[in-house]
């Protein structure tokens, strides 16, 4: 019997199991399932879906090693629960949020209305590597900026989410919410009917629909395509497999040509002239007449089309000033700003190390903290301040000092955790959630999301990159 | 569709039909020794001829073994002519079209090469080759059934098919070619048993050895030749692939308005025109191996004409917008 007997929940948020040991509400039927496995069933299955991954070339690359090095983004069977009455307040905060930060972006590249009521600072803003001077005065079509973001949430032992993170970029991960989900209908079909999980494949339609609300008003048909950075991209498996769900193309920078103001692609019968790009590439690289000149994978003059309305992008081009590390630590005032509402879903509490006095707590506290630069991501340029080394505290303390402004620092959460499984047995692992959120004629939430785990004993850092794994995620 | 699709597609094709040739020389050369007395390396080194990369052999390996012409043509990866290179190839090609393939196609490619890149199978290549280089065989002709009957045979499908007719032309070519060139020294051989058995092997690299018998009994270097070229029916005679390619195409171009003909049907359909209008007696008048490299330098030519008619539109389009 694959028993949650001898399980430990800890001295932490367990998100199927309560801390008296029984299954907490929602979560019985799963917990009596697997229970009631054969001995072995369970890695058996683990195993059977992991080849599955395998078979199926749903991989990722990983950069700083060989060419092609691929490997399957680990996955655990057993998913991740949110209640009803949880998600509810998630789907709220988010659309609350989002709709703040879209808001944001139009202001500081227009009127520059909080920066003139310093609500937000207005050098911190105009200093962020992330702000486009090129957008100041443009509107995009149907004033949406952020339209496809991530956010990432994380419970603490309170019991309550925090946002850790917001994405406004590229977000990555919404296919493996897909494909994890097409798994786990596989492996339990008869607790997956029986709970009531929220359907999440509407997804790629519901891209779709926001895309094609971009297209200018005159085109009936809108022609779109997903714009990826080529096959050696980390995320080019979901760039491929949306666009297969959508029935859109796939372009690389090198299919696309700007012609008479317009952007066409290359086929075989000639140019076709395109709508709608869905970009994953990030500004930098988007266009070298604009941004980076040495960038291979954009397309010159895109940028020129885009102002000029010949085309319509998502995300819009700037938008990485919103979720710039330092900025995240205002969107509380931001989102009162705008909405004249308390944020629904707080932020984690942030130290700013511009502020001299935020600065200096910092230093003093760096192996109590986790310090952030302000402009990366995938857990790179971070210090984990309980789990690192004197000498690392060191050389962050030095980067800090060189260049506050792009710094900020939290306390440790402790990050809730979900049953996993660990070779025979089933231990506790750390997750964050990453939902999923639309802008287009509304805002949409897609009820379920990225699950990421820290599949190593004790750690804190769930990113891909760094040895993160996903589950699946169950809105009820 | 987008010009990078259609290239990649096409290659895909190429490189998966290069792979299953390379099996296929192998095998042959397995069963031809079965039958001959041994004599050293003689007989693996027209396997590296065949590639033309001799010198890149030479340095690497030195000896024309079993064991070294082997590993060279299965499992080099610095050789990008060896099957794990094709199958590389061909699978990063599939990869960047995987939303145009059907999800059989691309997974069945993305195991094969899987299992290719997976040193473990590596020695049943050498402890059980018979097997080893079979199953390349039939993963390839899988590959080519699953594309006839998990995809649309639209303009893509046409693009497919016809990389794969262009490249087994040019192999089949080959095929004859080097074994042509081995034994035309040898004068004193022809119609010897030795001889006989040799050019049973040409058929048997084609699969070409029982459609052979039905059609012309007796085995004579002439007949054999006059079969892997001209023969009308067999699906990997020269003059059949170039027959298929040139349908492929028109089904490609029947899309498009206006009657002008590009580059690339310009010169599949003469080189069409002229293998329905050549017999035997022609080649052997102008030389096999003139013939047969003529051939090879004129696929080439398509080859590029498809290129640069399909693919590489963009400095087209930067000369025409030039012009404005």
């Amino acid at each position: 019997m694959q028993s949650f007997a001898g399980y430990d929940p800890g001295d932490f948020f367990d998100e199927l199991i309560a801390p008296d040991g029984t299954p907490r509400p929602g979560a019985q039927l799963l917990i009596d399932k697997i229970a009631s496995l054969p001995p072995g069933d369970l890695a058996m299955r683990q195993r059977a879906a992991e080849a599955l991954l395998l078979k199926m070339g749903i991989t990722f690359n990983v950069y700083g090693r060989d060419e092609g090095t691929e490997k399957i983004f680990p996955f655990d069977l057993i998913p991740r629960i949110v209640p009803a009455a949880d998600w509810a307040q998630i789907e709220a905060g988010l659309k609350q949020r989002i709709f703040a930060l879209n808001e944001f972006l139009q202001d500081i590249y227009n009127d520059k209305k909080i920066l003139k009521d310093k609500v937000v600072p207005e050098d911190l803003v105009l200093s962020s590597r992330t702000y486009r001077k090129e957008c100041e005065g443009f509107t995009p079509p149907r004033r949406i900026w952020c339209h496809v973001t991530g956010t990432d949430l994380v419970r603490d032992r309170d019991g309550r989410f925090y946002v850790l993170e917001d994405n406004l970029r590229c977000p990555s991960g919404v296919s493996y919410v897909l494909e994890n989900r097409q798994v786990l209908k596989r492996t339990f079909p008869q607790v997956f009917e029986a709970s009531k999980v929220r359907p999440v494949d509407d997804y790629p339609n519901k891209l779709l629909e926001m895309l094609e609300y971009l297209a200018p008003d005159h085109v009936a048909k809108p022609t779109i395509g997903v714009l990826t950075p080529g096959i050696y991209n980390s995320a080019y498996f979901e760039h491929s497999f949306l666009s297969q769900q959508m029935g859109v193309e796939l372009v690389e920078g090198q299919d696309l040509v700007v012609a008479d103001g317009c952007v066409h692609m290359l086929t075989t019968k000639g140019l076709k002239r395109v709508d709608v790009l869905y970009r994953r590439i990030d500004d930098d690289f988007i266009d070298p007449e604009v941004f980076r000149p040495d960038s291979l994978l954009g397309v010159p003059g895109l940028i020129g089309a885009y102002k000029t309305g010949r085309i319509a992008m998502a995300n819009a081009p700037g938008t990485g000033i919103a979720d710039d590390k330092v900025i995240y630590a205002y969107v509380p005032k931001i989102i009162a700003y705008y909405t004249g509402e308390e944020p629904i879903l707080p932020n984690v509490p942030t130290y700013i190390c511009r502020d001299d006095a935020d600065r200096a707590c910092v230093l003093a506290h760096l192996d109590q903290l986790v310090v952030k630069a302000a402009n990366e991501s995938g857990g790179y340029g971070m210090l984990v301040g309980p789990h690192s080394t004197q000498a690392e505290r060191d050389a962050f303390a030095g980067k800090i000092k060189a260049e506050p402004r792009n710094y900020m620092a939290q306390p440790t959460i402790s990050l809730s955790r979900v049953p996993t499984i660990v070779g025979d047995r089933i231990e506790g692992r750390h997750v964050d959630l990453r939902p999923y959120v639309l802008f287009g004629r509304e805002i949409y939430v897609l009820p379920g999301g990225l699950t990421r785990v820290a599949l190593t004993r004790g750690s804190l850092v769930v990113n891909s990159s760094q040895g993160g794994g996903s589950k699946d995620t169950w809105v009820l | 569709m987008l010009s990078r699709v259609a290239n990649s597609i096409y290659w895909m094709c190429r490189y998966i039909e290069r792979a299953e040739n390379v099996a296929r020389f192998i095998s042959v050369n397995l069963n031809l020794l079965l039958d001959l007395p041994s004599e050293g390396g003689k007989h693996w080194e027209p396997l590296v001829l065949i590639t033309g990369d001799q010198e890149y052999f030479e340095e690497q390996y030195r000896q024309y073994t079993k064991e070294a012409v082997i590993s060279f043509l299965t499992f080099d990866r610095r050789y990008f002519n060896s099957i794990v290179s094709c199958l590389a190839a061909a699978r990063e090609n599939a990869r960047s079209i995987r939303e145009i393939i059907s999800s059989e196609m691309w997974e069945h490619l993305n195991t094969f090469y899987l299992e290719m890149a997976d040193p473990r199978y590596h020695p049943m290549a050498l402890q059980d080759p018979h097997k080893f280089f079979r199953i390349i065989q039939m993963r390839s002709h899988l590959f080519t059934g699953l594309m006839d009957s998990t995809m649309s045979h639209g303009e893509a499908w046409n693009f497919a098919r016809m990389g794969m007719m262009l490249e087994r032309a040019d192999k089949t070519s080959r095929i004859l070619d080097v074994k042509y060139f081995m034994l035309l020294p040898q004068a004193d051989l022809v119609n010897t048993p030795i001889d006989n058995i040799q050019w049973t092997a040409v058929l048997k690299s084609a699969s070409a050895f029982e459609m052979y018998r039905k059609e012309h009994h007796l085995i004579t270097p002439r007949m054999v030749a006059s079969f892997l070229v001209f023969d009308t029916h067999f699906p990997r005679s020269i003059r059949h692939c170039v027959n298929k390619a040139q349908v492929c195409l028109e089904r490609i171009m029947n899309g498009a308005a206006g009657g002008a003909i590009n580059p690339a049907e310009k010169l599949l359909g003469r080189l069409k025109a002229d293998l329905e209008y050549t017999d035997i007696d022609d080649v052997i008048k102008q030389g096999m191996h003139e013939y047969l490299d003529n051939l090879q330098t004129r696929l080439n030519r398509i080859d590029t004409a498809v290129g640069t008619t399909f693919f590489n539109i963009k400095p087209l389009v930067s000369a025409a917008s030039g012009q404005q």
